[in-house]
């Protein structure tokens, strides 16, 4: 299925891009991001993310539909 | 309300949300300053996921509004390339006595800081240090 992705602060830099169209067999966050990890050799580990679906925060193992709307959440810092 | 501004958030310390109920108003003013963890900082870079920020934003003022005993609250934050000085984030709390306006202000920032879907980037006077993300998942001391 495909999944819209969105990438934010050092994510988006290290990913090299802001968004994406991923087509994946993977059905949940937790897949997704151990996924992304390895191909944009992701500095950030899991346990330091939290993640957003359809813009509401969500459980790593929440159950993806097509064309969700997916980001991964670095440590926040605003202030 | 909750609010995320790219350009300058100055004039909205004349936004006024007095009532003739109010006895109380207490503002809150973050701004950038030049230096954290012992490093000389030139400007914050301040990035957002504004469609989860508004939405967190709402609700942190909802919470404050239910936990208190509070008239009306406003926040708004500000977004991008920030220099020495420049208003981040701005608070305004009214009450009908000063103490619940002084503990909602503050939990309002600290909860911002906390779960608002926001990032900032330190650029260091030291050209030789790498520009950083910033993480502070600590006690709010910065």
């Amino acid at each position: 299925m495909k999944i819209k992705i969105m990438y934010f602060a050092a994510l988006r830099e290290q990913a090299k891009k802001s968004d994406e169209i991923l087509e994946t067999s993977f059905t949940n966050p937790n897949d997704i991001y151990n996924y992304l990890k390895r191909k944009y050799n992701f500095s950030l580990e899991i346990n330091e993310l939290k993640v957003a679906v359809n813009d509401f925060y969500e459980d790593f193992d929440f159950e993806l539909k097509e064309m969700d709307s997916l980001v991964f959440i670095p440590p926040v810092a605003g202030g | 309300m909750f609010e995320i501004s790219k350009e300058s958030i100055e004039d909205y310390k004349n936004k006024s949300l007095l009532t003739h109920e109010c006895g109380a108003v207490v503002t809150f003013e973050g701004r950038v300053r030049n230096h954290n963890d012992g490093q000389s900082v030139d400007s914050l870079e301040y990035e957002v996921y504004k469609a989860l920020a508004v939405k967190e934003g709402e609700k942190i003022l909802q919470n404050a509004k239910e936990k208190f005993d509070i008239i009306n609250a406003f926040c708004i934050h500000r977004v991008g390339h920030l220099q020495i000085g420049d208003l981040a984030v701005w608070i305004v709390v009214t009450s009908k006595h000063r103490k619940e306006a002084f503990k909602a202000c503050e939990y309002i920032i600290d909860a911002v800081k906390d779960t608002v879907p926001i990032w900032k980037k330190e650029h260091y006077s030291d050209k030789s240090l790498e520009s950083k993300w910033v993480y502070c998942n600590d006690d709010h001391q910065h």
